[in-house]
């Protein structure tokens, strides 16, 4: 199978990923579509490793995954004590710049 | 030599005048008394030091005290120090003596004003201050004084500033005296720019090595100044205005003392215009315009007290117009000075006194026929006519005749001008007088339904009646054997100048009585018999400039307060539009970029992730681009 097809599905992921962080208000949705442009960033490490038979994209794509769980951890908790305080978890409420 | 005593002619009436206005209301019964008492002291003083000095040899005449050092700066050093001499004991005498009377005259003419004690704490002020003019020893010392009395004239022309216009027309007078101020503040720079030195005797000694171009400059600036204090050509607006104080104010500061100021100032000045030929030239320029302008504006008035006002200017003119004359006239100008002191001042306690009887009535076609009421008053006023109209043997006929003959011995087509001059103003003067006169004490009544005229009260004739023999015998025992001449010569004549002849005094004598004798009858042909209690008002176009003092406040208005105006205008326009204008612009600008800025600070995370993602896509669509 052509690697190429993946570098487009990868490209589409962050797409959809990226549209998602801009339009989406509900902190968790925002919090999934990041999650998503991470792994289509890693798909595109995994696929260029592949193309170029060469292990260092495959080692990044592990790095980002722990970042990725770090950030999990720290941006739930995050989300969690906003939505305690405020009771609500829309990104726009926690906006506190005065207009 | 020196003298411990001098300090007193000061300090005394200083002292009385901070402590009148310290106490408040607390020294309202007594305050009028003490001032007058005080006011006594200094004439007193004046008296002693006169016979002391009298009895002195000549040269050893005047006195000096050292009071402290005022500025000491390497080799310059002012002290503040008195100088009595020939000429500021006549002052002093002049001062005290006519201010004691007018202090006495005050106590009943002010009786019921409730500001009594205020009045004579300004009173006394200003005889403080006018005698710190004329024995200050330096300009600077001389300029103290010189503000002082403007001040105090400022406060008493304003005394009732309760009406409006009187407070402006203190304002004006003060305005116009700044002016004035303005070029003694710059002779004195002349002087120590040229000589080093700004006391009398420092510059009198390095006369002689000045050029003539910096004493004619110094000697017009001094002369500037002389016009603003005495109401001179062009600075003479302010006089008629400042009739607006209290008539004893009238009497003493606008007639007698402070307006001679200009006329003190140019006699002890008399080393630099001796040697300044063309400042003084000037000099007698602006003394005959003045004495012709007051003296026709006087035939115009129909307010008392403007009317006398004008013929103060008129007056002054003639002392300026002999100042001129150099060491020829000082002593006329002086002794004419004096006798003026005294009638005028007399007249205008008469006017006062007038004034009192007749519920403070000012116009004379409200008057008429009031000898029979006041018979003291007009008595009073009558001698100080005589004197000023120059009959003989009154005051006025010696100093002025005296003056006109000066004039006329300045030779040539000068002379003839100048004395011709002096001689058309006599004619006029005696006019204008002859006409206050009439109007005032005889003819028909045409006094207001509730006027009750009356003698006044004996404190204040008994001054009007000292005045009045002062009218009537100083100008003989000042003349006599050239008395006065003679006292006076170690200050202003020390050369001995040979005065030539051009006239002999006689034929000059017998034209000043013959122009007195045409100027009383034009004025008893025109205004005898019956008179209307109205201005009439179909006159022709001088006698309505006249009226309007020879449109001197128009021309002011036209030539320096339209423009001032337009000036500050448009420098107020220049201020707001450039200048505030850049300012405002710079901080709008600021605001406006700021403002559109702030639209990115959204404080939305979606709206920063989208400028983060349109910036990384920029990023990446430039590398493509370039490694195409």
């Amino acid at each position: 199978m052509n690697p190429t097809n993946y570098l487009y599905l990868s490209a589409l992921l962050f797409s959809i990923g990226a549209v998602g962080v801009i339009v989406r208000r509900n902190a968790i949705v925002v919090f999934m579509c990041i999650e998503l442009m991470l792994n289509a960033a890693n798909l595109a490490f995994v696929t260029f490793a592949r193309m170029n038979g060469n292990l260092e994209g495959q080692v990044i794509a592990f790095f980002t995954m722990v970042v990725a769980a770090c950030e999990v951890v720290v941006g739930l908790a995050i989300i969690v004590s906003i939505y305690r305080s405020r009771r609500s978890a829309s990104v726009d409420d926690a906006s506190l710049l005065s207009r | 030599m020196t003298s411990s005593n001098l300090v007193y002619f000061v300090a005394l009436p200083l002292f009385s005048s901070a402590l009148l206005m310290l106490l408040g209301r607390k020294a309202d019964k007594w305050g009028h008394v003490f001032a007058t008492l005080v006011s006594a002291s200094t004439f007193f003083i004046g008296v002693f030091e006169f016979l002391a000095m009298r009895d002195r040899a000549v040269e050893m005449r005047a006195v000096t005290q050292k009071l402290f050092t005022w500025i000491s700066v390497g080799d310059f050093q002012v002290d503040a120090a008195l100088l009595l001499d020939q000429l500021s004991i006549s002052f002093v005498l002049l001062i005290t003596g006519v201010g004691t009377l007018i202090h006495v005259y005050s106590i009943t003419y002010m009786s019921h004003d409730r500001d009594r004690r205020r009045f004579f704490a300004y009173l006394n002020f200003f005889i403080a201050s006018m005698l710190l003019l004329v024995l200050g020893d330096s300009y600077l010392n001389l300029y103290v004084g010189w503000e002082g009395v403007g001040l105090a004239s400022y406060l008493l022309i304003g005394f009732w500033n309760q009406k409006p216009e009187y407070a402006t027309a203190a304002k004006k007078a003060f305005v116009m005296n700044r002016v004035g101020d303005f070029g003694l503040s710059i002779a004195i720079m002349i002087a120590f720019a040229t000589f080093g030195s700004v006391s009398f005797a420092g510059i009198e000694e390095k006369v002689g090595g000045a050029s003539e171009t910096a004493l004619t400059a110094m000697g017009l600036m001094l002369l500037l100044a002389a016009t603003g204090k005495s109401a001179q050509f062009p600075l003479q607006a302010w006089l008629g205005d400042a009739m607006a104080g209290p008539t004893p104010v009238s009497a003493l500061i606008h007639a007698a003392t402070m307006v001679t100021a200009g006329v003190y100032l140019i006699t002890r000045s008399n080393f630099v215009f001796d040697a300044a030929p063309n400042a003084q030239l000037a000099v007698v320029i602006i003394g005959v315009i003045t004495l012709l302008f007051g003296a026709i504006i006087g035939t115009a008035k129909d307010d008392i007290k403007k009317a006398l006002a004008a013929s103060t200017m008129s007056q002054i003119g003639y002392m300026i117009l002999a100042t001129g004359f150099g060491p020829a006239g000082y002593a006329f100008a002086i002794m004419h000075l004096l006798t003026h002191g005294f009638f005028k001042a007399g007249m205008f306690l008469g006017a006062g006194s007038v004034m009192h009887g007749m519920s403070d009535e000012v116009n004379m076609r409200r008057y008429g026929g009031l000898a029979k009421f006041m018979p003291i008053t007009t008595i009073t006023f009558g001698l100080g006519y005589l004197a000023i109209i120059g009959v003989p043997p009154f005051a006025g006929y010696y100093s002025k005749d005296k003056i006109i003959e000066t004039a006329f011995n300045a030779g040539g087509l000068q002379g003839i001008i100048f004395g011709g001059a002096a001689l058309l103003g006599a004619i006029i003067t005696a006019f204008y007088m002859t006409r206050v006169m009439l109007l005032t004490f005889f003819g028909n009544k045409r006094w207001a339904d509730d006027a009750h005229p009356h003698e006044s009260p004996f404190l204040m004739w008994a001054p009007m009646a000292v005045l009045a023999v002062g009218s009537v015998a100083s100008g003989y025992l000042l003349y006599s054997g050239k008395a006065f001449v003679t006292w006076l010569a170690p200050v202003v004549d020390k050369h001995k100048h040979e005065h030539v002849e051009f006239l002999p005094p006689i034929v000059v004598s017998i034209l000043a009585v013959t122009a007195v004798v045409i100027g009383v009858s034009i004025a008893l042909l025109k205004y005898r018999g019956e008179q209307a209690s109205e201005a009439p008002s179909d006159v022709n176009i001088f006698t309505r400039a006249a009226r309007r003092d020879l449109l001197q406040d128009d021309a002011n208005e036209f030539m320096f307060m339209r423009p001032g105006q337009k000036l500050t205008s448009a420098l107020l326009a220049t201020d707001e539009k450039v200048i505030d204008g850049t300012v405002r612009g710079v901080g709008a600008t600021m605001l406006g970029s700021a403002r559109g800025m702030r639209k990115l600070q959204s404080g939305y995370v979606r709206n920063y992730a989208l400028l983060i993602l349109i910036g990384a896509l920029l990023i990446l669509g430039t590398i493509w681009v370039v490694t195409l």
